[in-house]
């Protein structure tokens, strides 16, 4: 019998996404955020997290999927990844999953682009995938746009 | 004596340490008596002891730790199996230590007590499996206590801390900083004096508490000053000369951060003086000096900063040299280096690519040199000044803020978005109105340039280097706010959409998915809590091509040569409540006038003071910003008063404490202009708030000003 595992789960449009639980500090509203100039794209703006400065990252421009449609706010998920938090700008957020470790399986090889490296693999659920993302390589996006 | 009494409670404070851990550890070794890394370290604590009081001439205490020492020496090696016995012995010591101790805190002595016994115990111990005496009393003679429970002892008025606990701390009283800063614009729209009043403690105890906590991550610049005598020796044996060193002021404060951020650049400044600044033993004497070179660092507070000076009694600067260099370099042109005079001459050093050093030795002079010392100091907030007098020596002068974390910033609009710019950065504010507005730009070869009193000042559009989209079109004869900034010794002006005020920020960094931006410092919180990000002034000016090519970076002329050919306005400079400073201009004052408080007298709704013929009806300014803390009348027992006269009636303003009379040129203006003051200037570095007088002084006295009184240079008539 092999262990199982929770994660923290959300979507972007109806693709299922999940965080190991751990690593996730809290999940917080939209809120207002004032832009970075000259920052790469992924990066949507600076939140005040109770007297904290986090950088919230655009999930879907990180993973290359189509922008979010005008008016739909989107959820801070704020992860921790060397000790500095990160928000995620999702969609929307579903429950946290324990899954079992059996139903776990690696990407084809067929996954390529940028998605390739940030998509640590996917757990067969009853009716869909969950995807599972590496957050380290997720948050990791430095330097200027250009 | 003193140094005798600070070396003696430093003993103590280590010894109490130690003891307290020797209690422990004799304790766990109990049960465990092979632990041989515990054994190691109760003898080395008392070792320690031992020998710090023989070098302090406590014969006593040397005595008892000794016995312990030999005993522990044969637990150490093994000769000897910890037992309770042995334990009770060791612990019976430690406690005779402790004793004498209490002693020598309390009177410099280590008391009459008798502490043969403990001695007697241990020797016993040692020399075997002994027929102890059943029960020995502990021998610890009780003395009668000299003072009283209540002198606190040394050991209690300092503890260790943890700097990250520290960090917190200060991250904290950001915090509060900040909340505060939102309480108090919340007063201002309050009349409530019950609450203007505990605001008015908050703020208070914020800035209390913000002084105290910033102190307590201040350490001594001791710390790396006393790399020195060992370095400069190091290094003057290399070079064949001979430095005799002298250091002050270790005991100065600073930030931490800034601690470790000056290291690199003093070291390279005593490099320097050693390896170019003082000649060899031969040359001194040539030139009819003693053969060893005088070295001399010096820190100090001045100002609200601090001061560090590294002066050495060598051959100085030669001015010719620099010139020589400079034109070799293509650094000047030959017209430019016949005008300029020594002091110019000397800031060329701080160029990059230039290095007078003749030959590169393995200490210094590889080219890079004096600029990065200067970029350093400059990023972080101070600055860097030289003075030769050729052959006596040169001194170099190092200013430097004392904490980063919180500092006092613009803050400025552009793009819809606020941003802060750094106080130090910031020269002067200049907008333009009207037809200013229109005439204000001139282009060279489409380089936007504005004249600020006579010179070309390049601007610099905020939204362009930001890449943003304005909010609000510019538009032509709207009005424009230039800030003038610093950058390295280049001053430039950024154009933005709006000034809005200053504000003391808390500094925090970016994450490292924007490290590589080079535009900005840091990110702060706002009043409202919105988060705004910090400006790099360097990294603008260096973006923006103000700083970034070799050439341009030539040495600005000495304001005092700017040819002055616009008209001056004198202002007075007086502070107001908690450190505010406010001005108004000299021309609208009849008299500047100090009452005895005693005089201030009170009709039904008014303060007025006789003067001469006449009553003077006093107006406070309290009364019209309520927020900011006054002096009290009960606080001086003079008040000093502006007097304005229109029409044959006067009326006094009660200001805080009048500083300064300044020139300043009439068209430097503004701020955003808010209830009561016309706008902000830079004044002696200074942020200064314009005080609306004509609106002050008319809500105070609807009918003062029958007729319009032209006020403000610039302002338009209402």
């Amino acid at each position: 019998m092999s262990a199982n595992r929770q994660y923290c789960t959300f979507y972007l449009d109806d693709i299922f996404f999940g965080v190991e639980v751990e690593k996730v500090q809290e999940v917080v509203s939209y809120q207002e955020m004032t832009r970075v100039p000259l920052a790469p794209p992924v990066v949507r703006g600076l939140i005040n997290l109770r007297g904290q400065i986090v950088t919230a990252l655009d999930l879907r421009r990180r993973l290359d999927m189509p922008e979010r449609p005008a008016g739909r706010n989107p959820v801070n998920v704020v992860v921790r990844a060397d000790d500095v938090p990160t928000s995620l700008l999702v969609d929307q957020i579903g429950d946290v999953l324990e899954v079992s470790e059996e139903a776990f399986e690696r990407p084809p090889e067929t996954l390529r682009g940028p998605a390739r490296e940030l998509i640590h693999g996917a757990y067969k659920l009853k009716d869909r995938l969950l995807l599972i993302l590496n957050m380290e390589k997720v948050v990791s996006v430095t330097g200027e746009a250009e | 004596m003193d140094d005798q009494d600070d070396i003696v409670r430093e003993f103590l404070v280590e010894s109490y340490e130690n003891l307290d851990q020797l209690d422990c550890d004799l304790v766990s070794l109990e049960k465990n008596p092979r632990d041989r890394e515990r054994l190691a370290s109760v003898f080395r604590a008392i070792h320690t002891i031992k020998g710090t009081c023989g070098f302090l001439a406590f014969p006593k205490l040397e005595a008892v730790a000794h016995a312990g020492e030999s005993l522990l020496s044969r637990l150490r090696d093994g000769q000897l199996l910890l037992n309770a016995e042995i334990t009770s012995g060791l612990l019976a010591l430690v406690d005779a230590v402790r004793s004498i101790l209490k002693n020598i805190e309390n009177d410099r002595q280590e008391g009459r007590g008798d502490y043969a016994a403990v001695v007697v115990r241990m020797m016993q111990l040692r020399d075997g499996p002994c027929e102890a005496p059943a029960a020995l009393p502990t021998p610890v003679p009780e003395e009668p206590l000299a003072h009283d429970g209540q002198t606190v002892g040394v050991a209690d008025a300092n503890i260790r801390v943890d700097v990250g606990l520290l960090d917190k701390l200060v991250n904290l009283v950001g915090e509060l900083v900040l909340a505060r800063n939102q309480v108090l614009q919340f007063t201002a729209t309050r009349r409530d004096p019950a609450f203007l009043h505990t605001t008015q403690r908050l703020n208070q105890i914020t800035t209390e508490l913000q002084e105290g906590v910033m102190k307590t991550r201040m350490q001594p610049i001791g710390n790396i000053l006393n790399k020195f005598p060992r370095q400069v020796r190091d290094l003057a044996v290399s070079c064949g000369k001979q430095v005799l060193l002298t250091v002050e002021g270790e005991e100065t404060e600073l930030d931490k951060t800034l601690l470790e951020a000056i290291k690199d650049p003093l070291t390279h400044l005593v490099r320097n003086a050693v390896d170019h600044g003082i000649e060899s033993p031969e040359e001194r004497r040539a030139a009819g000096k003693p053969p060893e070179g005088r070295l001399s660092l010096h820190a100090f507070h001045e100002g609200g900063q601090v001061v560090i000076e590294i002066a050495d009694d060598g051959r100085g600067i030669d001015p010719e040299r620099i010139r020589n260099k400079a034109l070799e370099r293509g650094l000047i042109t030959r017209d430019q280096a016949g005008r300029m005079v020594e002091r110019e001459l000397l800031q060329l050093i701080f160029l990059p690519g230039f290095s007078t050093a003749e030959k590169v030795t393995n200490v210094s002079g590889r080219g890079v040199g004096m600029d990065v010392v200067k970029t350093n100091i400059e990023r972080i907030g101070g600055a860097v000044d030289v003075v030769s007098r050729p052959g006596q020596g040169a001194t170099v002068k190092i200013k430097i803020p004392l904490t980063l974390a919180i500092i006092p910033a613009l803050i400025v609009t552009s793009g819809g978005d606020r941003y802060a710019i750094p106080q130090v950065n910031l020269l002067e504010l200049v907008r333009l109105d009207g037809e200013k507005a229109k005439r204000g730009f001139e282009h060279i070869h489409g380089v936007p340039v504005y004249r600020l009193r006579g010179k070309l000042l390049p601007l610099v559009f905020l939204h362009k280097e930001l890449r943003v989209e304005p909010a609000t079109p510019v538009s032509e004869g709207g009005p424009l706010h230039v800030a003038v900034l610093q950058a390295g010794d280049r001053p430039f002006g950024l154009m933005v959409e709006a000034i809005n005020d200053t504000e003391e920020i808390v500094v925090k960094p970016l994450s490292k998915h924007l490290k590589g931006i080079p535009l900005f410092a840091g990110a702060t919180i706002m009043g409202d809590g919105r988060v705004s990000l910090i400006l790099d002034v360097l990294g603008l000016a260096q973006r923006a091509g103000v700083v970034s090519e070799v050439r341009a970076r030539k040495p600005a002329e000495p304001p005092a040569l700017a040819v002055n050919s616009r008209p001056v306005q004198v202002l007075v400079l007086f502070r107001f409540g908690d450190g505010r400073r406010m001005a108004v201009p000299l021309s609208l004052l009849t008299r500047l006038e100090e009452f005895p408080s005693a005089a201030v007298e009170k009709t039904a709704s008014q303060e007025v003071v006789q003067y001469g013929e006449q009553i003077l009806p006093l107006v406070r300014l309290e009364q019209v910003f309520p927020s900011a803390t006054g002096e009290t009348l009960a606080a001086s027992d003079s008040v000093q008063v502006l007097v304005f006269s229109a029409h044959g009636r006067s009326i006094g303003l009660v200001v805080g404490r009048i500083l300064d009379i300044v020139e300043t040129a009439d068209d430097m203006q503004l701020g955003t202009r808010r209830e009561g003051i016309f706008g902000s200037v830079v004044l002696q570095q200074r942020v200064t708030d314009l005080l609306d007088v004509r609106a002050v002084l008319r809500a105070a006295d609807p009918t003062f000003f029958e007729q319009p009184v032209a006020q403000w240079a610039g302002e338009r008539p209402a």
